[in-house]
């Protein structure tokens, strides 16, 4: 947002080549046919692709709808279950705490490999390259490869070594499965967000490091003093999206857990799927479908609210 | 903006190691300590690929004794690999292409009158606030509405990313269109040409990054996406890469190499790609978001 407003400046600022009658009447509300022609059909679509489902979601969720067949209003009473159905509760606690969980470490772990990748090493763009590898791959069917590797050479190693608490797969074990979803999501999320700090930190002009270099600080004072603070606005979208993103976490579970043991991993996105297209909940799912939307519009402006006030406070 | 980023970047580094600082060696010995991280995950998939169901037992990590390349043969056969990569490709393919020639020309048109009308405005707003709302929250609804239309087949799935695409891809492009000078349409205009023929010859032309880096980012996200497919598909011949291995998970239980093989061939499309446009790739992720 701050960056559009950036490069909004030189336009403003140049001069207006003929300030005549006629290009003050195309300033004028007389937008050419052909702009509106540009952007009706897209509207259109998108409107009926993406705001109707809003919409009719809202209203169904009203309904006692099985997503087939007679239905009628119920009021409130899909949204009265929702909190009382122990399935969903279980669904939100997962996903929230995984988002959480994996927000935070594909950060760190991203910003201290970009903060590697930035510095004076050899092979920087193969390195480059392969961290970034994880993005180009499907989740689902890494998530398959990870689902064997934690159910069956995993245990093999573990016992191995000796360690008899992972001598059985991860995944099968009600406390443990999210940690294997965790993995698999920083694995593959690591990717993207790397090359997102990289970008961040290449803004960093190097005079600034030099600067630091002779009044003699440290380089964990300059990345805490320098760097950070100006990668600011990438730490914030960062976070903001990372969150977002684990929060309709899907394929990582389809492929390793299937919701389970029980429905220890089941996450919001997969109770939908499986409940409103499946289970003949159609009408609770929607109802479900909202509640989640709200959590995730109310997170993101917190989150946005917190992260720019300490992006301010430096 | 950023090729001036970039133009900056390397005389500056060539001065920094110029000035007789060396290579950090620490750096590139943890930085490889951590490569490895992704790249045995790839390495057990390729070894397990060519094992004999015999040769399975172990940590997984041991070497093949020779190479089953029937595995391929089975999975190639099992899965329709063929049809399933043409669906891939014909999905992914026709979702960059919309893309690029849809969401390129909505971007210009509000970028360019964004200042002067609120409906425009209204309309740049109204995109991006769709990135707060995840597509599992309209899934339901967009099952029933595409299946009702006769969309729930690769044209919808076509359509479905090229609309969905719009809230990131107008953030993207409307940037970058606001930092084009827009004395080049004027003068355009001058010469007579109309809005239409200014777009496609003069802004669509100059967009050029900002279409590599829409075209990266459309199609890893259509090609490796599995939701999609998996709600709105009804035919399995229709059926993308990603699907396949869901749909015949059942099957590969029984023979974990094949399975695998199976996951190598699904995934080695999309590597090769990687591998020989890497750095254009990289580069177009950076451009995209270091706006």
């Amino acid at each position: 947002m701050t960056v559009y407003k950036a490069a909004e400046e030189p336009r403003r600022t140049a001069p207006t080549p003929d300030p005549s009658d006629r290009s003050r009447s195309r300033r004028a509300p007389g937008i050419p046919k052909t702009i509106w022609a540009m952007v009706l059909p897209a509207f259109l679509l998108f409107f009926f692709f993406h705001t109707v489902p809003v919409l009719t979601g809202i209203f169904y969720s009203f309904t006692n709808f099985a997503g087939y067949g007679e239905w009628r209003f119920v009021g409130f009473s899909n949204y009265v279950n929702l909190f009382r159905d122990e399935r969903v509760f279980s669904a939100y606690r997962f996903t929230f705490w995984f988002a959480l969980v994996s927000t935070v470490l594909v950060n760190v772990i991203a910003l201290a490999i970009a903060v590697g990748l930035n510095a004076r090493i050899k092979l920087k763009t193969t390195f480059r390259a392969v961290f970034f590898l994880p993005h180009v791959l499907a989740i689902l069917i890494v998530g398959y490869v990870f689902n064997y590797m934690f159910a069956n050479s995993l245990p093999t190693i573990a016992e191995r070594m000796g360690i008899t608490a992972l001598s059985a797969s991860i995944l099968a074990n009600e406390d443990l499965a999210w940690v294997g979803v965790v993995i698999l999501a920083v694995w593959q999320a690591a990717a993207f967000n790397i090359i997102l700090y990289l970008a961040g930190l290449q803004t960093v002009p190097s005079e600034v490091y030099e600067a630091a270099n002779l009044d003699g600080a440290s380089s964990w004072q300059q990345f805490l003093r320098i760097t950070f603070p100006l990668i600011g606005a990438f730490f914030t979208i960062n976070m903001v999206l990372s969150l977002k993103n684990f929060l309709q976490v899907f394929d990582h579970i389809v492929a390793l857990t299937n919701g389970g043991p029980g429905t220890a991993t089941e996450s919001i996105s997969l109770l939908i799927y499986r409940g409103g297209l499946q289970g003949g909940e159609y009408a609770y799912q929607t109802a479900n479908a909202v509640v989640y939307l709200i959590a995730i519009v109310v997170l993101s402006l917190i989150q946005f609210r917190i992260l720019q006030r300490r992006e301010a406070s430096f | 903006m950023s090729s001036a980023t970039e133009a900056t970047q390397a005389p500056a580094r060539r001065r920094r190691t110029g000035a007789g600082e060396r290579t950090n060696w620490p750096a590139t010995i943890i930085i490889a300590v951590c490569s490895l991280s992704v790249l045995i995950p790839l390495y057990f998939t390729v070894v397990t690929a060519f094992k004999t169901p015999d040769q399975l037992g172990g940590t997984g990590f041991e070497l093949p004794q020779g190479l089953a390349w029937e595995n391929f043969s089975t999975a190639w056969e099992l899965t329709s690999f063929p049809r399933a990569l043409r669906n891939s490709a014909v999905v992914t393919g026709g979702a960059v292409l919309l893309t690029l020639l849809t969401n390129s020309m909505v971007a210009y048109a509000i970028a360019r009158h964004m200042d002067r009308s609120r409906v425009f405005t209204l309309l740049y707003y109204y995109f991006i606030a769709a990135l707060f709302v995840p597509f599992p929250i309209i899934m339901l609804p967009v099952v029933r509405q595409t299946a009702l239309l006769g969309l729930d087949n690769p044209i919808g799935l076509i359509i479905l990313y090229t609309v969905y695409g719009l809230s990131l891809n107008i953030f993207i492009y409307v940037a970058y269109v606001r930092s084009i000078p827009i004395e080049l349409e004027e003068a355009a205009r001058t010469d007579g040409a109309s809005t239409w023929t200014t777009f496609w010859r003069i802004i669509f032309p100059l967009l050029a990054p900002m279409n590599a880096t829409v075209a990266i980012l459309t199609s890893m996200w259509a090609w490796n996406d599995f939701m999609l497919p998996l709600v709105i598909l009804s035919e399995p011949e229709h059926q993308t890469l990603p699907l396949v291995q869901y749909v015949f998970q059942g099957q590969f239980t029984t023979n974990y190499s094949v399975a695998f093989a199976s996951y190598l061939m699904a995934l080695l499309p999309m590597v090769l790609v990687y591998v020989v446009a890497q750095r254009w790739v990289i580069s177009g992720v950076m451009r995209g978001s270091a706006k």
